[in-house]
Protein backbone atom coordinates (compact mmCIF):
# COMPACT_ATOMS: atom_id res chain seq x y z
CA UNK A 1 0.00 0.00 0.00
CA UNK A 2 2.69 2.40 0.86
CA UNK A 3 3.92 1.64 -2.66
CA UNK A 4 1.31 2.88 -4.23
CA UNK A 5 0.80 6.07 -2.12
CA UNK A 6 4.36 6.69 -3.13
CA UNK A 7 4.04 6.09 -6.82
CA UNK A 8 1.08 8.79 -6.44
CA UNK A 9 2.84 11.17 -4.63
CA UNK A 10 6.03 10.95 -7.42
CA UNK A 11 4.26 10.91 -10.49
CA UNK A 12 4.06 14.54 -10.56
CA UNK A 13 7.64 14.71 -10.49
CA UNK A 14 8.00 11.90 -12.95
CA UNK A 15 5.95 13.42 -15.18
CA UNK A 16 8.18 16.27 -15.20
CA UNK A 17 11.25 14.53 -15.31
CA UNK A 18 10.33 12.25 -18.28
CA UNK A 19 9.59 15.57 -20.31
CA UNK A 20 12.44 17.15 -19.50
CA UNK A 21 14.75 14.56 -20.43
CA UNK A 22 13.39 14.50 -23.75
CA UNK A 23 12.93 18.34 -24.13
CA UNK A 24 16.87 18.99 -23.15
CA UNK A 25 18.27 18.47 -26.68
CA UNK A 26 16.06 21.80 -27.68
CA UNK A 27 16.98 23.45 -24.24
CA UNK A 28 20.91 22.90 -24.69
CA UNK A 29 20.66 24.74 -28.53
CA UNK A 30 18.39 27.48 -27.55
CA UNK A 31 17.39 29.44 -24.33
CA UNK A 32 13.59 28.93 -23.84
CA UNK A 33 12.54 32.72 -23.66
CA UNK A 34 14.06 32.84 -27.25
CA UNK A 35 12.13 29.42 -28.16
CA UNK A 36 9.10 31.12 -26.30
CA UNK A 37 9.04 34.94 -27.93
CA UNK A 38 10.13 33.83 -31.26
CA UNK A 39 7.44 33.58 -33.84
CA UNK A 40 9.71 31.66 -36.68
CA UNK A 41 8.29 28.34 -36.67
CA UNK A 42 9.93 26.10 -39.70
CA UNK A 43 10.74 22.96 -38.59
CA UNK A 44 12.25 21.35 -42.18
CA UNK A 45 14.87 24.71 -40.88
CA UNK A 46 15.35 23.74 -37.66
CA UNK A 47 13.52 27.13 -36.59
CA UNK A 48 10.98 26.01 -33.89
CA UNK A 49 9.64 29.42 -32.64
CA UNK A 50 6.18 29.07 -29.88
CA UNK A 51 4.95 32.61 -29.86
CA UNK A 52 2.59 32.06 -32.24
CA UNK A 53 0.92 28.90 -30.18
CA UNK A 54 1.53 30.29 -26.56
CA UNK A 55 -0.49 33.56 -27.95
CA UNK A 56 -3.20 30.85 -30.02
CA UNK A 57 -3.41 29.18 -26.20
CA UNK A 58 -3.95 32.50 -24.25
CA UNK A 59 -6.25 34.39 -27.09
CA UNK A 60 -8.41 30.81 -27.48
CA UNK A 61 -8.26 30.87 -22.97
CA UNK A 62 -9.06 33.91 -22.70
CA UNK A 63 -12.26 34.09 -25.07
CA UNK A 64 -13.62 30.84 -23.05
CA UNK A 65 -13.07 32.70 -19.82
CA UNK A 66 -14.66 35.95 -20.94
CA UNK A 67 -17.81 34.29 -21.89
CA UNK A 68 -17.63 31.40 -18.99
CA UNK A 69 -17.12 33.86 -16.08
CA UNK A 70 -20.35 35.92 -16.17
CA UNK A 71 -22.34 32.98 -16.77
CA UNK A 72 -21.29 30.90 -14.25
CA UNK A 73 -21.28 33.26 -11.66
CA UNK A 74 -25.06 34.52 -12.29
CA UNK A 75 -25.89 30.40 -12.55
CA UNK A 76 -24.30 30.23 -9.54
CA UNK A 77 -25.70 33.08 -7.50
CA UNK A 78 -28.90 31.79 -8.71
CA UNK A 79 -29.14 28.56 -7.43
CA UNK A 80 -27.12 28.64 -4.22
CA UNK A 81 -29.24 31.66 -3.13
CA UNK A 82 -32.57 31.67 -5.13
CA UNK A 83 -33.48 28.47 -6.28
CA UNK A 84 -35.53 26.14 -4.76
CA UNK A 85 -33.31 23.35 -2.55
CA UNK A 86 -35.10 20.37 -4.78
CA UNK A 87 -34.40 22.48 -8.13
CA UNK A 88 -30.70 22.86 -7.42
CA UNK A 89 -31.04 18.74 -6.37
CA UNK A 90 -31.87 18.12 -10.03
CA UNK A 91 -29.59 20.50 -11.83
CA UNK A 92 -26.54 19.30 -9.87
CA UNK A 93 -26.09 15.85 -11.08
CA UNK A 94 -27.10 17.73 -14.77
CA UNK A 95 -24.24 19.72 -14.47
CA UNK A 96 -21.76 16.98 -13.63
CA UNK A 97 -23.40 15.13 -16.90
CA UNK A 98 -22.17 18.03 -18.56
CA UNK A 99 -17.88 17.76 -17.38
CA UNK A 100 -18.68 13.67 -18.09
CA UNK A 101 -19.58 14.45 -21.84
CA UNK A 102 -15.83 13.30 -23.70
CA UNK A 103 -14.08 15.98 -25.46
CA UNK A 104 -14.25 14.96 -29.28
CA UNK A 105 -17.98 15.26 -28.41
CA UNK A 106 -18.05 18.77 -27.72
CA UNK A 107 -15.75 19.20 -30.90
CA UNK A 108 -17.71 17.36 -33.09
CA UNK A 109 -21.01 19.39 -32.16
CA UNK A 110 -18.34 22.35 -32.33
CA UNK A 111 -18.06 21.33 -35.42
CA UNK A 112 -21.44 20.78 -36.39
CA UNK A 113 -23.20 23.99 -34.81
CA UNK A 114 -21.08 26.46 -33.85
CA UNK A 115 -18.44 26.35 -37.02
CA UNK A 116 -21.19 27.06 -39.25
CA UNK A 117 -22.74 29.77 -36.93
CA UNK A 118 -19.25 31.55 -36.18
CA UNK A 119 -19.28 31.93 -40.33
CA UNK A 120 -22.79 33.43 -40.65
CA UNK A 121 -21.75 35.96 -38.10
CA UNK A 122 -18.34 36.73 -39.46
CA UNK A 123 -20.43 37.03 -42.90
CA UNK A 124 -22.69 39.68 -41.46
CA UNK A 125 -20.03 41.26 -39.71
CA UNK A 126 -18.53 41.58 -43.09
CA UNK A 127 -15.08 39.80 -42.30
CA UNK A 128 -15.40 36.45 -44.40
CA UNK A 129 -14.49 33.33 -42.49
CA UNK A 130 -14.15 29.82 -43.02
CA UNK A 131 -15.60 29.71 -39.48
CA UNK A 132 -12.59 27.99 -37.66
CA UNK A 133 -11.52 30.43 -35.59
CA UNK A 134 -10.68 31.85 -32.55
CA UNK A 135 -14.08 32.46 -31.41
CA UNK A 136 -15.51 28.58 -32.24
CA UNK A 137 -12.56 27.11 -30.16
CA UNK A 138 -13.37 30.26 -27.52
CA UNK A 139 -17.30 28.50 -27.20
CA UNK A 140 -16.60 25.57 -27.33
CA UNK A 141 -14.19 25.57 -24.61
CA UNK A 142 -16.13 28.16 -22.69
CA UNK A 143 -19.08 25.12 -22.44
CA UNK A 144 -16.19 23.05 -21.58
CA UNK A 145 -15.21 25.00 -18.32
CA UNK A 146 -19.20 25.24 -17.49
CA UNK A 147 -18.79 22.83 -15.51
CA UNK A 148 -15.95 23.26 -12.83
CA UNK A 149 -16.59 27.01 -12.54
CA UNK A 150 -20.64 26.37 -12.07
CA UNK A 151 -19.93 23.73 -9.28
CA UNK A 152 -16.81 24.98 -7.11
CA UNK A 153 -18.60 28.92 -7.41
CA UNK A 154 -22.12 26.90 -6.15
CA UNK A 155 -20.07 25.29 -3.26
CA UNK A 156 -18.07 28.20 -2.28
CA UNK A 157 -21.14 30.74 -1.83
CA UNK A 158 -23.20 27.85 -0.26
CA UNK A 159 -20.03 28.09 2.46
CA UNK A 160 -21.16 31.65 3.18
CA UNK A 161 -22.21 31.80 6.68
CA UNK A 162 -26.13 32.07 7.22
CA UNK A 163 -25.56 34.70 10.26
CA UNK A 164 -24.16 36.96 7.34
CA UNK A 165 -26.93 36.83 5.52
CA UNK A 166 -29.02 37.08 8.42
CA UNK A 167 -27.50 39.75 9.95
CA UNK A 168 -27.40 41.45 6.67
CA UNK A 169 -31.35 40.92 6.04
CA UNK A 170 -31.97 42.25 9.22
CA UNK A 171 -30.21 45.43 8.38
CA UNK A 172 -33.22 46.00 5.69
CA UNK A 173 -31.32 45.04 2.81
CA UNK A 174 -32.77 43.21 -0.05
CA UNK A 175 -31.85 39.69 -1.63
CA UNK A 176 -29.62 41.22 -4.08
CA UNK A 177 -27.69 43.97 -2.17
CA UNK A 178 -27.20 41.29 0.46
CA UNK A 179 -25.97 39.00 -2.42
CA UNK A 180 -23.62 41.64 -4.15
CA UNK A 181 -22.20 43.27 -0.59
CA UNK A 182 -22.19 40.30 1.63
CA UNK A 183 -22.13 36.79 -0.24
CA UNK A 184 -19.69 37.81 -3.34
CA UNK A 185 -17.83 39.51 -0.72
CA UNK A 186 -17.30 37.18 1.40
CA UNK A 187 -16.72 34.70 -1.53
CA UNK A 188 -14.16 36.47 -4.22
CA UNK A 189 -11.01 34.35 -2.76
CA UNK A 190 -13.06 31.16 -3.58
CA UNK A 191 -14.84 32.12 -7.26
CA UNK A 192 -11.13 33.57 -8.03
CA UNK A 193 -10.22 29.78 -7.15
CA UNK A 194 -12.93 28.44 -9.06
CA UNK A 195 -12.23 30.69 -12.02
CA UNK A 196 -8.44 29.80 -11.97
CA UNK A 197 -9.29 25.90 -12.12
CA UNK A 198 -11.48 26.84 -14.84
CA UNK A 199 -8.41 28.42 -16.88
CA UNK A 200 -6.29 25.47 -16.06
CA UNK A 201 -8.88 23.07 -17.45
CA UNK A 202 -9.50 25.44 -20.78
CA UNK A 203 -5.63 25.82 -21.21
CA UNK A 204 -4.38 22.21 -21.78
CA UNK A 205 -7.91 20.86 -23.21
CA UNK A 206 -6.97 19.38 -26.44
CA UNK A 207 -9.19 17.21 -28.79
CA UNK A 208 -12.63 19.71 -29.09
CA UNK A 209 -10.19 22.85 -29.77
CA UNK A 210 -8.37 21.24 -32.37
CA UNK A 211 -11.53 20.51 -34.23
CA UNK A 212 -12.77 23.87 -34.30
CA UNK A 213 -9.78 26.29 -34.14
CA UNK A 214 -8.34 26.03 -37.74
CA UNK A 215 -4.56 25.16 -36.82
CA UNK A 216 -2.49 27.76 -38.75
CA UNK A 217 0.19 28.80 -37.32
CA UNK A 218 0.11 32.75 -37.30
CA UNK A 219 -0.67 35.24 -34.33
CA UNK A 220 -4.59 35.59 -34.34
CA UNK A 221 -5.25 39.46 -34.55
CA UNK A 222 -9.09 39.05 -34.73
CA UNK A 223 -11.87 36.93 -33.23
CA UNK A 224 -12.30 34.97 -36.87
CA UNK A 225 -8.81 34.38 -37.63
CA UNK A 226 -7.85 30.95 -36.94
CA UNK A 227 -5.51 29.98 -34.41
CA UNK A 228 -3.24 27.31 -33.20
CA UNK A 229 -2.99 26.29 -29.35
CA UNK A 230 0.17 24.15 -27.92
CA UNK A 231 -1.89 21.27 -27.11
CA UNK A 232 -2.97 21.15 -30.84
CA UNK A 233 0.26 21.52 -32.17
CA UNK A 234 1.22 18.75 -30.04
CA UNK A 235 -1.56 16.56 -31.14
CA UNK A 236 -0.93 17.14 -34.51
CA UNK A 237 2.41 16.45 -35.18
CA UNK A 238 3.47 13.35 -34.01
CA UNK A 239 3.23 11.50 -37.07
CA UNK A 240 6.17 14.02 -38.12
CA UNK A 241 8.37 13.84 -34.96
CA UNK A 242 10.39 10.86 -35.35
CA UNK A 243 11.55 12.22 -39.32
CA UNK A 244 12.32 15.70 -38.35
CA UNK A 245 15.63 16.41 -36.12
CA UNK A 246 14.76 18.02 -32.56
CA UNK A 247 11.02 17.66 -33.51
CA UNK A 248 9.83 15.45 -31.06
CA UNK A 249 12.15 17.28 -28.45
CA UNK A 250 10.27 20.40 -29.30
CA UNK A 251 6.95 18.57 -28.53
CA UNK A 252 7.80 17.33 -25.26
CA UNK A 253 9.46 20.65 -24.51
CA UNK A 254 5.98 22.11 -25.34
CA UNK A 255 4.04 18.99 -23.28
CA UNK A 256 6.40 20.20 -20.07
CA UNK A 257 5.43 23.67 -20.59
CA UNK A 258 2.19 22.85 -20.42
CA UNK A 259 2.01 20.74 -17.54
CA UNK A 260 4.32 23.08 -15.62
CA UNK A 261 1.51 26.05 -16.36
CA UNK A 262 -1.04 23.95 -15.92
CA UNK A 263 0.30 22.70 -12.68
CA UNK A 264 0.57 25.79 -11.11
CA UNK A 265 -2.40 27.03 -11.44
CA UNK A 266 -3.96 23.77 -10.17
CA UNK A 267 -1.91 23.95 -7.19
CA UNK A 268 -2.59 27.41 -6.41
CA UNK A 269 -6.00 27.68 -6.57
CA UNK A 270 -6.30 23.96 -4.17
CA UNK A 271 -3.80 25.76 -1.52
CA UNK A 272 -6.53 28.70 -1.83
CA UNK A 273 -9.37 26.44 -0.99
CA UNK A 274 -7.68 24.22 1.47
CA UNK A 275 -6.76 27.57 3.54
CA UNK A 276 -10.10 29.19 2.91
CA UNK A 277 -11.72 25.72 4.80
CA UNK A 278 -9.02 25.79 7.81
CA UNK A 279 -10.69 29.78 8.11
CA UNK A 280 -13.86 28.63 8.30
CA UNK B 1 -29.50 34.90 -13.47
CA UNK B 2 -32.13 32.39 -14.55
CA UNK B 3 -31.30 33.02 -18.48
CA UNK B 4 -27.49 32.19 -17.70
CA UNK B 5 -28.47 29.17 -15.80
CA UNK B 6 -30.72 28.77 -19.04
CA UNK B 7 -28.35 28.69 -21.17
CA UNK B 8 -26.07 26.24 -19.54
CA UNK B 9 -28.89 24.10 -19.48
CA UNK B 10 -29.77 24.50 -23.34
CA UNK B 11 -26.27 24.33 -24.35
CA UNK B 12 -25.84 20.57 -22.47
CA UNK B 13 -29.40 19.97 -23.68
CA UNK B 14 -28.74 21.16 -27.88
CA UNK B 15 -25.29 18.29 -27.66
CA UNK B 16 -27.78 15.65 -26.42
CA UNK B 17 -30.29 16.28 -29.57
CA UNK B 18 -27.74 17.24 -32.14
CA UNK B 19 -25.34 13.74 -31.43
CA UNK B 20 -28.49 11.62 -31.14
CA UNK B 21 -30.44 13.01 -34.27
CA UNK B 22 -27.20 13.13 -36.35
CA UNK B 23 -26.05 9.92 -35.04
CA UNK B 24 -29.35 7.84 -34.82
CA UNK B 25 -29.90 8.03 -38.96
CA UNK B 26 -26.31 7.27 -39.14
CA UNK B 27 -26.47 4.49 -37.33
CA UNK B 28 -26.95 0.42 -38.62
CA UNK B 29 -26.39 -2.83 -37.54
CA UNK B 30 -23.43 -3.35 -39.75
CA UNK B 31 -21.78 -0.46 -38.77
CA UNK B 32 -21.47 -2.21 -35.04
CA UNK B 33 -20.26 -5.44 -36.04
CA UNK B 34 -18.27 -5.10 -38.89
CA UNK B 35 -14.84 -3.98 -38.97
CA UNK B 36 -13.51 -1.70 -41.79
CA UNK B 37 -13.63 -3.42 -45.39
CA UNK B 38 -11.59 -2.70 -48.21
CA UNK B 39 -12.23 1.40 -49.81
CA UNK B 40 -13.94 2.03 -46.36
CA UNK B 41 -12.67 5.35 -46.12
CA UNK B 42 -13.89 6.03 -49.41
CA UNK B 43 -17.62 5.20 -48.16
CA UNK B 44 -17.80 1.96 -49.04
CA UNK B 45 -18.74 -1.25 -46.81
CA UNK B 46 -17.68 -1.87 -43.32
CA UNK B 47 -17.93 -0.61 -39.74
CA UNK B 48 -16.31 0.64 -36.77
CA UNK B 49 -16.52 -2.88 -34.47
CA UNK B 50 -12.68 -2.31 -34.80
CA UNK B 51 -12.99 0.98 -33.08
CA UNK B 52 -15.91 -0.22 -30.01
CA UNK B 53 -14.25 -3.20 -29.17
CA UNK B 54 -10.71 -1.39 -29.03
CA UNK B 55 -12.23 1.29 -27.07
CA UNK B 56 -13.37 -1.20 -24.42
CA UNK B 57 -10.36 -3.24 -24.22
CA UNK B 58 -8.35 0.21 -23.58
CA UNK B 59 -10.84 1.34 -20.99
CA UNK B 60 -11.02 -2.12 -19.23
CA UNK B 61 -7.24 -2.95 -19.07
CA UNK B 62 -6.92 1.20 -18.41
CA UNK B 63 -9.64 0.91 -15.23
CA UNK B 64 -8.07 -2.53 -14.10
CA UNK B 65 -4.52 -0.55 -13.92
CA UNK B 66 -5.48 2.35 -12.11
CA UNK B 67 -7.59 0.29 -9.68
CA UNK B 68 -4.35 -1.72 -8.55
CA UNK B 69 -3.11 1.92 -7.59
CA UNK B 70 -5.80 3.88 -6.39
CA UNK B 71 -7.24 1.56 -4.13
CA UNK B 72 -3.99 0.61 -1.81
CA UNK B 73 -3.69 4.48 -2.10
CA UNK B 74 -7.25 5.39 -0.92
CA UNK B 75 -6.94 2.87 1.97
CA UNK B 76 -3.06 4.01 3.21
CA UNK B 77 -4.57 7.41 2.91
CA UNK B 78 -6.55 6.37 6.50
CA UNK B 79 -5.62 7.90 9.85
CA UNK B 80 -4.25 4.76 11.00
CA UNK B 81 -1.42 4.41 8.52
CA UNK B 82 -0.48 8.17 7.68
CA UNK B 83 0.03 11.41 8.76
CA UNK B 84 -2.58 14.71 8.71
CA UNK B 85 0.58 16.07 6.62
CA UNK B 86 1.25 13.61 3.87
CA UNK B 87 -2.11 12.66 3.21
CA UNK B 88 -3.00 16.42 1.96
CA UNK B 89 0.27 16.60 0.63
CA UNK B 90 -1.20 13.26 -1.70
CA UNK B 91 -4.83 14.92 -1.97
CA UNK B 92 -3.00 18.25 -3.37
CA UNK B 93 -0.79 15.74 -5.59
CA UNK B 94 -3.97 14.07 -7.13
CA UNK B 95 -5.67 17.26 -7.64
CA UNK B 96 -3.11 18.48 -9.87
CA UNK B 97 -2.58 15.49 -11.39
CA UNK B 98 -6.55 15.09 -12.23
CA UNK B 99 -6.33 18.92 -13.59
CA UNK B 100 -3.15 17.87 -15.69
CA UNK B 101 -4.16 17.72 -19.80
CA UNK B 102 -5.00 14.15 -21.17
CA UNK B 103 -2.37 15.88 -23.54
CA UNK B 104 0.17 15.46 -21.01
CA UNK B 105 -0.34 11.67 -20.23
CA UNK B 106 -0.51 11.25 -24.05
CA UNK B 107 3.14 12.64 -24.55
CA UNK B 108 4.80 11.61 -21.28
CA UNK B 109 2.86 7.72 -22.40
CA UNK B 110 4.65 8.16 -25.32
CA UNK B 111 8.55 8.80 -23.86
CA UNK B 112 7.75 5.66 -21.40
CA UNK B 113 6.93 3.81 -24.78
CA UNK B 114 9.97 5.10 -26.02
CA UNK B 115 12.18 3.80 -22.95
CA UNK B 116 10.64 0.06 -23.17
CA UNK B 117 11.17 -0.47 -26.61
CA UNK B 118 7.51 -0.77 -27.32
CA UNK B 119 5.38 0.75 -30.55
CA UNK B 120 1.47 2.83 -30.20
CA UNK B 121 0.04 -0.60 -28.97
CA UNK B 122 -2.66 -1.79 -26.31
CA UNK B 123 -0.44 -2.25 -23.84
CA UNK B 124 0.60 1.53 -24.58
CA UNK B 125 -3.12 2.87 -24.77
CA UNK B 126 -3.45 1.02 -21.03
CA UNK B 127 -0.13 2.68 -19.71
CA UNK B 128 -1.55 6.04 -20.68
CA UNK B 129 -4.77 5.48 -20.01
CA UNK B 130 -4.57 4.14 -16.47
CA UNK B 131 -2.43 7.94 -16.31
CA UNK B 132 -5.21 9.94 -16.99
CA UNK B 133 -7.75 7.50 -14.78
CA UNK B 134 -5.67 7.13 -11.80
CA UNK B 135 -6.68 10.66 -9.83
CA UNK B 136 -10.00 10.61 -10.86
CA UNK B 137 -10.12 6.91 -9.56
CA UNK B 138 -8.22 7.54 -6.40
CA UNK B 139 -10.17 10.94 -5.64
CA UNK B 140 -13.10 8.97 -5.61
CA UNK B 141 -12.32 6.26 -3.97
CA UNK B 142 -10.21 7.93 -0.94
CA UNK B 143 -13.66 10.19 -0.37
CA UNK B 144 -15.16 6.55 0.11
CA UNK B 145 -12.68 5.44 2.11
CA UNK B 146 -13.26 8.75 4.27
CA UNK B 147 -17.03 8.23 4.94
CA UNK B 148 -16.90 5.23 6.64
CA UNK B 149 -17.84 6.01 10.66
CA UNK B 150 -15.14 6.56 12.66
CA UNK B 151 -16.86 4.60 15.32
CA UNK B 152 -17.71 1.54 13.62
CA UNK B 153 -13.78 0.73 13.05
CA UNK B 154 -13.72 1.40 16.86
CA UNK B 155 -16.19 -1.13 17.60
CA UNK B 156 -14.20 -3.67 15.26
CA UNK B 157 -10.60 -2.46 17.00
CA UNK B 158 -12.30 -3.01 20.54
CA UNK B 159 -12.84 -6.69 19.13
CA UNK B 160 -9.08 -6.40 19.34
CA UNK B 161 -8.72 -6.49 15.71
CA UNK B 162 -5.49 -5.39 13.75
CA UNK B 163 -5.26 -2.29 11.43
CA UNK B 164 -5.11 -4.96 8.14
CA UNK B 165 -8.05 -7.04 9.61
CA UNK B 166 -9.82 -3.87 9.74
CA UNK B 167 -9.52 -2.27 6.92
CA UNK B 168 -10.09 -5.65 4.37
CA UNK B 169 -13.45 -6.89 6.10
CA UNK B 170 -14.78 -3.59 7.57
CA UNK B 171 -13.69 -0.53 5.72
CA UNK B 172 -13.71 -2.49 2.49
CA UNK B 173 -16.82 -3.50 2.79
CA UNK B 174 -18.69 -0.32 4.04
CA UNK B 175 -16.80 1.42 1.04
CA UNK B 176 -17.34 -0.81 -1.63
CA UNK B 177 -20.45 1.28 -3.03
CA UNK B 178 -17.94 4.44 -3.33
CA UNK B 179 -15.21 2.47 -4.58
CA UNK B 180 -17.33 0.45 -7.29
CA UNK B 181 -19.06 4.38 -8.28
CA UNK B 182 -14.95 5.08 -8.35
CA UNK B 183 -14.02 2.77 -11.16
CA UNK B 184 -17.44 2.99 -13.26
CA UNK B 185 -16.95 7.04 -13.06
CA UNK B 186 -12.78 6.96 -14.00
CA UNK B 187 -14.25 4.15 -17.32
CA UNK B 188 -16.48 6.51 -18.51
CA UNK B 189 -13.67 9.23 -18.54
CA UNK B 190 -11.30 7.08 -19.56
CA UNK B 191 -13.11 5.35 -22.54
CA UNK B 192 -13.86 9.04 -23.72
CA UNK B 193 -10.55 10.19 -23.43
CA UNK B 194 -8.56 10.72 -27.01
CA UNK B 195 -5.56 12.84 -26.63
CA UNK B 196 -3.54 10.34 -24.13
CA UNK B 197 -4.15 7.62 -26.51
CA UNK B 198 -3.36 9.55 -29.82
CA UNK B 199 0.05 8.36 -29.97
CA UNK B 200 0.06 5.59 -27.09
CA UNK B 201 -2.65 3.13 -29.47
CA UNK B 202 -2.39 4.26 -33.00
CA UNK B 203 -5.14 3.71 -34.79
CA UNK B 204 -6.03 0.54 -37.04
CA UNK B 205 -8.19 -1.50 -39.00
CA UNK B 206 -8.81 -4.48 -36.91
CA UNK B 207 -9.36 -5.75 -33.63
CA UNK B 208 -6.52 -6.17 -31.60
CA UNK B 209 -5.05 -9.45 -30.50
CA UNK B 210 -2.39 -9.28 -28.49
CA UNK B 211 -1.11 -6.64 -25.94
CA UNK B 212 1.53 -5.82 -28.71
CA UNK B 213 -0.77 -4.36 -31.48
CA UNK B 214 -2.27 -1.06 -32.31
CA UNK B 215 -5.66 -0.66 -31.25
CA UNK B 216 -8.81 1.47 -32.47
CA UNK B 217 -10.53 3.38 -30.84
CA UNK B 218 -14.34 5.37 -30.16
CA UNK B 219 -12.95 8.73 -29.76
CA UNK B 220 -10.52 8.78 -32.60
CA UNK B 221 -12.93 7.27 -34.52
CA UNK B 222 -14.69 10.36 -34.21
CA UNK B 223 -11.68 12.42 -35.14
CA UNK B 224 -10.14 10.97 -38.24
CA UNK B 225 -13.75 10.39 -39.62
CA UNK B 226 -14.84 13.52 -38.85
CA UNK B 227 -11.57 15.00 -40.97
CA UNK B 228 -12.38 13.14 -43.90
CA UNK B 229 -13.71 15.15 -47.29
CA UNK B 230 -16.46 12.18 -47.83
CA UNK B 231 -20.17 12.98 -46.59
CA UNK B 232 -20.27 9.14 -46.16
CA UNK B 233 -17.22 9.01 -44.23
CA UNK B 234 -18.32 12.13 -42.18
CA UNK B 235 -22.00 10.32 -41.11
CA UNK B 236 -19.83 7.24 -39.45
CA UNK B 237 -18.18 9.86 -37.48
CA UNK B 238 -21.83 10.91 -36.53
CA UNK B 239 -22.61 7.60 -35.57
CA UNK B 240 -19.36 6.82 -33.99
CA UNK B 241 -20.13 9.83 -31.78
CA UNK B 242 -23.45 8.33 -30.51
CA UNK B 243 -22.17 5.00 -29.51
CA UNK B 244 -19.55 6.89 -27.30
CA UNK B 245 -21.90 9.17 -25.47
CA UNK B 246 -24.42 6.25 -25.17
CA UNK B 247 -21.49 4.60 -23.10
CA UNK B 248 -20.40 7.24 -21.71
CA UNK B 249 -23.93 8.24 -20.54
CA UNK B 250 -24.89 4.48 -19.18
CA UNK B 251 -21.49 4.77 -17.31
CA UNK B 252 -22.41 7.98 -15.63
CA UNK B 253 -25.94 6.98 -14.82
CA UNK B 254 -24.83 3.53 -13.54
CA UNK B 255 -22.35 4.74 -11.18
CA UNK B 256 -25.00 7.18 -9.70
CA UNK B 257 -27.38 4.06 -9.58
CA UNK B 258 -24.65 1.31 -8.02
CA UNK B 259 -23.85 3.89 -5.27
CA UNK B 260 -27.95 4.24 -4.20
CA UNK B 261 -28.50 0.42 -4.73
CA UNK B 262 -25.40 -0.61 -2.69
CA UNK B 263 -25.79 1.54 -0.15
CA UNK B 264 -28.84 -0.25 1.19
CA UNK B 265 -26.36 -2.71 3.03
CA UNK B 266 -24.40 -0.35 4.53
CA UNK B 267 -24.43 0.17 8.15
CA UNK B 268 -24.91 3.58 9.49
Amino acid sequence: MRLALAFVNSLLAFLVLGLFVKARPILANESILDLLLSSSWHPLKGEFGFYPFVMGTLAVTAIAMILAIPICLLSAIYLSEYSHRRFRDIVRPIIDLLAGIPSVIYGFWGVIVIVPLVRALGHALGSPTTGYSLLSGGIILAIMVFPIILSVTTDVLRSVPTEATEASMALGATRWETVKHVILKSARRGIMAAIVLGFARAFGETMAVLMVVGNVPKVPTSLFDPAYPLPALIANNYGEMMSIPMYDSVLMLAALVLLLVVAAFNLGAQLFLIGMERRS
Amino acid sequence: MQASLGIVLLVLAAILVVVVVRGASSLSLSMIFQTPKGGYYLGKEGGIANAIVGSVYLAVGGSILALLLSLPTALVLQREYTGHRLATFTRLCLDALWGTPSIVYGAFGFVIMRYLGLSASLLGGIIALSLVMLPIMARAMEEAVRMVPLQLKEVSYALGTTRLETTTSVVLRQALPGIMTAVVLAFGRGIGDAASILFTAGYTDYIPRSLFDPTASLPLAVFFQLATPFPEVQRRAYAAALILLIIVLVASLSARLLSHRFSKHIIR
